[in-house]
């Protein structure tokens, strides 16, 4: 499998705080890839670097090989509210990305953007007309119309209810199946990142260097119901430290030890420690 | 449409009518004070009655159109110059901390001085003709439209900019396709504050050096003690007022139907 997204030993510090130091990340072309972790452990910020809304102090980006600086077109991003802009019908709020030409001229794309989202018949409405899942939808739409290569997805479905954010994932595992895209998520929802993901990667510590992997091997279509799922459910935890009992000190690095190498896969069932 | 909007549109038709209740009980307590217990004198105030009978006569002699025409004109004149130069201050001053260290301070200055004051320098500079009525009405109508702009681009919600920039926008776009039309509500306000203003600043614009014009009928109206055109001077510039805001609301509406400022 070919690199579609690469991040070589990024280091940002907010003031003299160090946010990421050395965090190397590689994103296979056609993987879907899940951070999660504690809030405030990076991954939105990892996800901002990697967007180009942020610069890395140091360490490198490269998108296809190619070294990427600046925001590009080739790189989508969802952002954890719609943020559709307020004064554009849906229809102009799909379009938006798109140089001045192809706005005018995108009807049937608009029509093919808005049925592969299941908002058929939407196109003249306001944004203030939607709920938010519509408009999350919307915003979906908005990001897949410049074709980019990578999407970068923060926390994108964690502002509408459960029910909403099953529908939102299957909408998006579709839209996978289709294209093929490359997608990069952050969520606090390990379901969420179980169910959609090819792999899972949990970030610890202050500042977050070593990120683990588990490898989720369970052919798509999932069932919600696997017992597998619900197995590396209970190996995120563990990695998480979140199974209960004594509070355990954040960013610790008592589980460096127990950690595998960097994308290596956690088996189902098997023993936790070697 | 459906029933909720529906009932939702009969509420507000109600609603509207309700607006109709308090200037039509000033009229009948008018009517009530003067014609029928006689409380006043009528050169201290005339009846409706008078003041209708004096608005008739104004209207078919053709005076009265007259007036009209010569002040909405300065209205429009002056609107129009003042927003337009308002236009450009603002929108350079919302973008660029620069211009608004430059440009600014003087502005703030120029704002707080009572319009009247400038009226002698008008008249010395630009002579008694239109062109000092107009430029005292530029001078009102030019604040509102400036500061309510200046508001706008500085409320741009960094949300919808960072939107911007992950689609590779330029600065120059992204001033185009998010700060200005998020201003846009806001200019909007500034625009029905200002044509008020206007109607405000032409009176003053007219209480001087003028022959022709509401503000002038108003003048005419005290020196030959004819309390009842003042009065007609008084109705015609309210009304006037009332109705270029209803259509300046209108276009509002239309140009920005998002736009929950209404």
């Amino acid at each position: 499998m070919s690199v579609a997204l690469r991040a070589d030993r990024l280091v940002q510090r907010f003031g003299t705080r160090a946010v990421l130091a050395d965090l190397s990340l590689e994103v296979g072309r056609g993987e879907i890839v899940s951070l999660v972790g504690p809030s405030g452990c990076g991954k939105s910020t990892l996800l901002r670097l990697l967007a180009g809304l942020e610069r890395a102090e140091t360490g490198r980006i490269e998108l296809a090989g190619q070294p990427l600086t600046a925001p590009s077109r080739l790189i989508g991003y969802m952002f954890q509210d719609p943020r559709l802009l307020p004064w554009l019908t849906v229809r102009d709020n799909i379009v938006f990305g798109l140089p001045g030409a192809a706005r005018r001229n995108a009807d049937g794309l608009v029509g093919s953007l808005l049925s592969q989202v299941q908002l058929e018949g939407a196109a003249s409405l306001w944004p203030h007309q939607l709920s938010g899942g519509m408009a999350q939808r919307v915003a979906l739409a908005r990001c897949l119309a410049v074709e980019p290569s990578v999407v970068l997805l923060d926390e994108p479905f964690s502002a509408v209810d459960a029910l909403t954010r099953m529908a939102l994932q299957d909408l998006l595992l579709a839209i996978w199946q289709r294209t093929q895209l490359t997608m990069l998520l952050v969520t606090h929802d390990l379901d969420e990142a179980l169910y959609l993901s090819d792999r899972v990667v949990v970030m610890l510590g202050r500042p977050v260097a070593l990120s683990e992997s588990l490898v989720v091997t369970l052919p798509r279509p999932r069932d919600r119901r696997a017992p597998e799922l619900a197995t590396w459910r209970g190996q995120l935890l563990e990695a998480l430290h979140l199974t209960g009992g004594a509070p355990q000190p954040l960013g610790s690095d008592t589980l460096r030890g127990r950690t595998r190498p960097h994308g290596a896969a956690i088996q189902p069932g098997a023993a936790d420690d070697p | 449409m459906t029933w909720a909007a529906a009932s939702r549109g009969a509420e507000h038709r109600r609603r509207r009518w309700l607006g109709v209740v308090l200037p039509l009980t000033s009229v009948m307590l008018w009517f009530a004070v003067t014609s029928w217990r006689h409380r006043f004198l009528p050169h201290q105030l005339p009846s409706p009655g008078q003041v209708a009978e004096t608005a008739w006569q104004l209207a078919r002699s053709g005076e009265l159109w007259q007036h009209v025409l010569a002040s909405s004109g300065r209205v429009l004149a002056g609107f129009a110059l003042g927003a337009t130069v308002a236009l450009v201050l603002g929108t350079l001053v919302g973008l660029s901390r620069t211009a608004e260290a430059l440009v600014d301070p003087l502005l703030q200055l120029a704002r707080n001085v009572p319009s009247l004051a400038w009226v002698p320098f008008l008249l010395l500079w630009l002579g008694i003709d239109e062109a000092p009525k107009i430029t005292l009405i530029a001078i009102g109508a030019a604040f509102p439209v400036y500061l309510n702009l200046v508001a706008g681009v500085r409320q741009t919600d960094r949300a919808l900019l960072e939107v911007g920039r992950v689609f590779g926008l330029s600065r120059d776009a992204q001033i185009r396709r998010i700060v200005l039309p998020s201003a846009l509500p806001y200019l909007l306000v500034g625009l029905r504050i200002a044509l008020g203003q206007s109607w405000l600043f032409l009176v003053a614009a007219e209480l001087i050096a003028s022959t022709r014009g509401l503000g002038f009928l108003l003048i005419d109206g005290e020196n030959t003690a004819r309390p009842d055109i003042m009065l007609v001077g008084i109705l015609v510039l309210a009304i006037l007022g009332k109705l270029s805001d209803s259509a300046l609301r209108d276009v509002t509406r239309r140009l920005a139907p998002w736009s929950e400022v209404r």
